[in-house]
């Protein structure tokens, strides 16, 4: 893998965040932020607890609008668009957090992945008929396909609520996924699983980007896997950017040594 | 027996009907049959109170889409439905075709609620109860003091249905009016509910933040889920107004949001048999309670005003039992017991 990411570092960048400032009544959380993320990659965003990763998450994504700065996905303005428009440029994301339907389906959280996708009127709801009924077959087609990728097949029918965590973690991956976006953002997708779950996750994430066509920006604590997985690594700390570049450049660089790596949290597993 | 143990689907299409075995179309079918028949050979009074309950039905399970579905609580839907009640009156007053004065009475009532429904893009749970609770007030304000539409303090007189020359007038006529228009009803909401409008609701009420990350306009779909049940709850309101014949502002006071609201949450909140269940259920208690307390006065003739008087205080009390000993409605239950039939003898 490292040999193709040095073979083209100039292509365009899908996502290009440049100097994005962000304060809750006063007190700076992002500070003149700025990184780009090349289509086709996996780019990962690292730091300690608090130092910003998911606030830039929330920029990107419209929960929250940044004081000053820009932020382009594929060229196009993101800033200029609440959050349900951004979904239709190619966005989707995960929480930190579940953030599932639990009251819905497998199924039905991945058709709500989907509903930007998904354009009959509400009349022919109503009815259920017409083109209700051919794009309820037509998209339920493309989420099995989701659901087989991530071997959710047994839960189909089963409401997300009731699933365990691990479970939960691949629901809301396979919601996103749905969305067919040209960029994912994962927050910690694999925050508190075991061993076995993170591998399979890992798997999934490179599988996304190498057969699923999207490109990924995610966030997480098990340094094994970010150095394993990831193209590009952008160091946070307190807010700002204090190093970006390849995985091995960024374990040898002396200012994330000595912020970062170097201590404890270097092997921490995040909350 | 067919279908119990292994149920296989052969398209997408088979999957998503609503009544996916024959069993249960069959179930249906003697269900709609006794449904039809009950006229025939029940008194007007027991016809009247299916009659009762088929308004209910209407009334409930347009509740059950905005609050239970989509989770936007309402303390308005009595209002709503009173919305819809003046305007169908006055819409066949002017001579508008009785079809076309429901559906009048409908927009009417939709456009109210949606107008109403603008402060759930700010407000949630407890304060959107209190937005909606100004609703109800107002608009009973108006009922009382726009006399030239609601007739104020003295009502309204309505007359009964007219379709195609055809006059409803009496209990068993009107049952079979109601009975069609319910069904509707249930279907449009069960319709919305297995299609993308029906998801974005239920996503807006399971997690807003990620209903907003998959595209779902929050503020468009809540004004269209205030707009849809509204519709439903006016449309209630028109067939209440011409079978009662009589309609005054008290009939759509706060009472009756919070009877509605008693109604999906003892049925099921977000199920449309659970809305079934709980109109058929808060209809028939005070009948049940008024004939118990009529015979026991009939027994004990001396404590009689006590019963009357006792009779508010157990519907309460039901209530009460109810939420505490059944916090998932009815149609939970029914559910239950659904599933420890299909595997019987074998559940543990
Ligand atoms: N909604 C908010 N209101 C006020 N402060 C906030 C808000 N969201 C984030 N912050 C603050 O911004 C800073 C960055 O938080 P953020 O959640 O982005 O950190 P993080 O890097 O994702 O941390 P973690 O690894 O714990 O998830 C923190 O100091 C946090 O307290
Ligand atoms: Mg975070």
């Amino acid at each position: 893998m490292t040999q193709i990411k040095t073979m083209a570092t100039k292509t365009t960048p899908l996502l290009e965040v440049k100097g994005v400032t962000l304060t809750f009544k006063g007190i700076a959380a992002l500070t003149d932020v700025g990184f780009s993320v090349e289509k086709g990659r996996i780019v990962s965003l690292i730091g300690p607890n608090g130092a910003g990763k998911t606030s830039i998450l929330n920029c990107i994504s419209g929960r929250y609008t940044p004081d000053s700065g820009e932020i382009y996905l594929d060229g196009q303005d993101m800033l200029r668009l609440p959050a349900h428009k951004r979904t239709g440029l190619g966005l989707s994301r995960t929480f930190q957090n579940i953030a599932l339907f639990k009251g819905l389906s497998v199924l039905d959280n991945l058709m709500v992945g989907r509903h930007h996708l998904i354009h009959y009127g509400l009349l022919s709801s109503i009815l259920y008929h017409g083109r209700a009924v051919a794009d309820e077959a037509a998209h339920r087609r493309r989420v099995e396909d989701v659901i087989d990728f991530l071997g959710l097949s047994p839960y189909r029918h089963q409401a997300a609520g009731h699933l365990p965590y691990g479970v939960q973690k691949r629901v809301e991956l396979g919601r996103a996924l749905a969305a067919e976006p040209k960029l994912i953002l994962l927050d910690e997708p694999m925050a508190g699983m075991n061993l076995e779950e993170t591998e399979d996750m890992a798997r999934y994430i490179l599988d996304i980007c190498e057969e699923w066509g999207a490109t990924v920006l995610l966030i997480e604590h098990d340094m094994g896997v970010v150095m394993d997985i990831s193209d590009k690594i952008v160091v946070l700390d307190f807010g700002s950017v204090l190093a970006q570049g390849r995985p091995d450049e960024i374990s040898a660089n002396q200012d994330v040594i000595a912020a970062y790596l170097g201590t404890e949290d270097a092997t921490f597993i995040g909350r | 027996m067919h279908g119990k143990c292994g149920l296989f689907f052969e398209s997408y299409r088979a999957e998503a009907a609503v009544f996916q075995t024959g069993f249960q179309r069959t179930c249906l079918g003697l269900f709609v049959a006794l449904l039809l028949v009950c006229p025939l050979v029940l008194d007007s009074y027991l016809v009247s109170v299916l009659n009762l309950m088929c308004i209910a039905v209407i009334g409930a399970v347009s509740l059950n889409l905005l609050t239970g579905v989509c989770g936007q609580i309402s303390l308005g839907h009595g209002a709503f439905i009173g919305v819809g009640a003046y305007a169908a009156a006055q819409a066949t007053l002017h001579g508008v075709p009785f079809l076309a004065a429901l559906l009048l009475g409908g927009g009417a009532a939709a456009l109210v609620g949606m107008f109403f429904g603008v402060p759930s893009l700010r407000l949630k749970g407890i304060y959107l109860a209190i937005a909606t609770l100004a609703a109800q007030l107002i608009l009973e304000y108006v009922f009382l003091h726009w006399e030239s539409v609601t007739g104020g303090s003295r009502g309204l007189m309505v007359d009964p249905p007219q379709l195609f020359g055809f006059a409803f007038d009496n209990e068993r006529k009107m049952f079979y009016l109601l009975l069609a228009v319910a069904a509707c009803a249930l279907m449009v909401v069960t319709n919305v509910m297995r299609t993308r409008h029906g998801r974005a609701f239920v996503s807006i009420r399971d997690f807003y933040l990620s209903a907003e990350i998959a595209g779902v306009n929050l503020f468009g779909y809540k004004l269209a889920a205030f707009g849809l049940s509204s519709f439903l709850a006016g449309v209630a309101g028109g067939l209440w107004a011409h079978y009662t014949m009589f309609i005054s502002a008290e009939q759509f006071n706060i009472t009756l949001s919070i009877s509605y609201l008693a109604m999906i949450i003892i049925g099921g909140l977000g199920s449309v048999v659970g809305s079934v269940m709980g109109a058929v259920f808060m209809t028939l208690l005070p009948e049940v309670l008024t004939a118990s307390t009529r015979s026991l006065t009939g027994i004990f003739p001396d404590i009689g005003s006590q019963l009357v008087a006792l009779r508010e205080g157990v519907f309460g009390l039901v209530l009460m039992l109810f939420l505490i000993f059944e916090p998932e409605g009815l149609a939970n239950r029914w559910r239950l017991i659904k599933a420890y039939w299909k595997l019987y003898p074998f559940a543990h």
